[in-house]
Formats: structure tokens, C-alpha cells, sequence
């Protein structure tokens, strides 16, 4: 029995982490063994490949694959550090009509044969890229910064993952939990940003994980490696690393990551939060 | 505590929740009656095809909530010959109903 997984990381809002959660959590599941295949729907606007440093290893794409111009093993590119991750990359040239429900159907079974975890990353908004990335997953990962834009598409997504998937057409609830990007502790806890708990108790899906705002994960796209390869120490590349744990359903409490360091920070921190 | 006090009123926090709480609630409704809207959108094109030819895309239909009132608002665009080789077409009992 094939129990391969599709995720789809999707937000809605654009600039929220999509891309870096889809690359750190990705490499942090391959890092464990599994056989991991991260694709990026963003037609035109692909990023998923420089993120993880293989933009100039790119020769066919997820739309060369979907139209049957390519074989699937010609378009992978496999990751130069973790053998078990390999990419699947957008076009950056083509039009994103080229995309139809039929070819990507066609790629993601072929996709599911060779993997344990397809991580397909959505482009921001909700048109015709964002609901076909998200059309034949079986769970969803909404990725939300705890600001009130980024919150309001979030829950427009979740209602178009109970509406617009195969999984919601087949009368089926799609599993999605939520991931809280960019989050910044020091200021959660003097009020200025909306909290872990404010972000659940709107939105009402499970945690996966809080992820702090950190240089770690800036200085790991520069470098073209996600923060989970490149410094997986970092309170960043921990935070991912336990989501990527909790996916698979392992059991991982969460933490509060507080990520600066500073000594004015920590002060500010600690008063804030007594 | 006391400064913590200080600082947590003049948090903006609360205030994105209790805002975000009030508009998703208007929104998941609204996401709700759009199926409606399509629904309806078909319906009406099908009627409307059987009867008089015309552009699919000319037909809008809006619901528009002003208090305790919805406004259903239906608008097609015909070509004005369509209508007129249609009705004679079908009889006098439909033109004068037209």
C-alpha cells in the first residue's frame, strides 16, 4: 500500500514563509530518511529553486512534466546535500494556463509512486495556481503570520480547502493545521501582535508550529540553503525541524521560541511577560 | 506590574482580534451565499439560453446586504435584435409578456 502524503503550504497572503517552510520543512523530513519531492506551483514567479540553491540546475519544470514535454525523472533535481530531496520546479517562462487539473493530476500520482512526502508550495492569492496546488493534497499546511491581513486570507484559504479540493468534493474533512510564521515573542507579550492563542482561537486548526522571525532563516535563503540544512541548531531551524517532527504525527511539545537574543531584548522580554 | 500594566492597555493586539473576529464572521457567510450566487448564476444562464440568445458573460447577479435587507440584483445585457426575432418567434402570448 503506497502511503505517500501530499501537503500542500499555502496562505493566501503572499510573503508569509510559504516557500521557506515548503524548502526547511521539506529538507528537515529528508533528513530523517524519508524520500522527499518539494514542488513549486508559483507559474512565473518560482522562488522554491533559489531558496534551496538549485536555480541554475533547473532545465524542465512541473509544466513541461504536466504537459508530457518531459519525463518526470528528466524535470527532478536532486538536492546536492540530502540525496533523499529532490525538486520539482515551476516554469518561470510559461503561461500559468498551461497548468490544467488533468496534467497535474497526472504528476502527482506519478509523484506519489516515488515519494514518501510531496510538499507542494502554493503561490500566494487564490487563483488558478493556488487551487491547483492545492487540489490533490491530503492535508494542508496554512502558513499565517499573527497579523490581521495575513489571518483573514488564511481563513479564506481553509474555506477554499473545505470547498475546492478533491478531498472536500469526495465529502472528506482535509486535514490542515497551521503554521505560525515570523512570530515575534517580545512583542506578542506586550500586546502589539495578536498571540498564538488569538491566531487559534479565529482561525480553529490544530498547531504545528510557531516559527520565530530570525536572521537564521534570512541568512539561509541568501545562502540558498534552508535554515534546517544550514543551521539547523538555530532556534529557526529547531522550530522547523519540530513541525516537520510533528507532521509525520510524532508527538513534539511546543515551545515558545523566543529568538533575539540581545541582552536589551531579554530585559524588555522578561518585564513584558512578569 | 504596574508598567506591564501600562503597556499591555496600549497594545493594539486586542483590538486586530476583536476586528478580525467580527469580519471573518461576515465573511464565512458571505463565502457561503457566493455558492449560492453561482448556483443561482447557472440556473439563470440555462433559462435564459433557452429562450434568447446572448453572451454568458452579460449576465450579473449580485447579492448585496444593506441591513436587515439583501438586494438580489440580476443584470443581462441582450443585444436588442436577439430579443425582437426571439419574441416574434414565440408567439404573441410571450411578447406581450416581453
Amino acid at each position: 500500500m503506497n502511503m505517500s502524503k501530499v501537503i500542500v503550504v499555502t496562505s493566501g497572503k503572499g510573503g508569509v514563509g510559504k516557500t521557506t517552510s515548503t524548502a526547511s520543512i521539506g529538507a528537515a523530513l529528508a533528513q530523517t530518511g524519508q524520500r522527499v519531492c518539494v514542488v513549486d506551483f508559483d507559474v512565473g514567479l518560482r522562488n522554491l529553486d533559489l531558496v534551496l540553491g538549485a536555480e541554475r540546475r533547473v532545465v524542465y519544470d512541473l509544466i513541461n512534466v504536466a504537459q508530457g514535454d518531459a519525463k518526470l525523472k528528466q524535470a527532478l533535481i536532486r538536492d546536492k546535500r540530502i540525496d533523499t530531496l529532490h525538486l520539482l520546479a515551476a516554469s518561470q517562462t510559461r503561461d500559468k494556463d498551461a497548468l490544467t487539473d488533468e496534467g497535474v493530476e497526472r504528476v502527482m500520482t506519478e509523484l506519489r509512486a516515488g515519494f514518501d512526502w510531496v510538499l507542494c508550495d502554493s503561490p500566494a492569492g487564490i487563483e488558478r495556481g493556488a487551487l491547483l496546488a492545492m487540489r490533490f493534497a491530503d492535508k494542508a499546511v496554512v502558513v499565517t503570520n499573527p497579523e490581521v491581513s495575513s489571518v483573514r486570507d488564511s481563513d479564506r484559504i481553509i474555506g477554499l480547502l473545505d470547498s475546492k479540493t478533491r478531498c472536500a468534493e469526495r465529502g472528506e474533512r482535509m486535514d490542515k493545521q497551521l503554521l505560525l510564521t515570523r512570530y515575534d515573542h517580545s512583542r506578542c507579550s506586550r500586546g502589539e501582535m495578536l498571540s498564538v492563542a488569538d491566531v487559534l482561537d479565529i482561525l480553529a486548526i490544530p498547531l504545528l508550529g510557531i516559527i520565530p522571525e530570525s536572521t537564521d532563516i534570512l541568512r539561509a535563503s541568501n545562502l540558498g540553503a534552508p535554515v534546517t540544512i544550514n543551521s539547523a541548531a538555530s532556534v529557526a531551524g529547531r522550530a522547523y525541524r519540530d513541525a516537520a517532527r510533528r507532521l509525520v504525527g510524532e508527538s513534539v511539545p511546543i515551545t515558545m521560541p523566543d529568538a533575539k537574543k540581545t541582552l536589551l531584548t531579554r530585559v524588555f522580554g522578561r518585564r513584558a511577560a512578569a | 506590574m504596574s508598567l506591564f500594566g501600562f503597556l499591555k492597555s496600549r497594545g493594539t493586539a486586542p483590538v486586530a482580534r476583536e476586528r478580525l473576529q467580527i469580519l471573518l464572521a461576515h465573511e464565512r457567510i458571505s463565502v457561503g451565499s457566493s455558492n449560492l450566487l453561482a448556483i443561482l448564476r447557472d440556473e439563470l444562464l440555462a433559462t435564459i439560453a433557452r429562450h434568447i440568445e446572448f453572451d454568458p458573460e452579460k449576465l450579473s447577479v449580485k447579492l448585496e446586504r444593506a441591513g436587515s435587507v439583501s438586494t438580489l440584483e440580476i443584470d443581462v445585457e441582450v443585444p436588442s435584435d436577439k430579443i425582437v426575432t426571439e419574441a416574434r418567434r414565440a408567439g404573441p402570448a410571450r411578447m406581450s409578456a416581453a
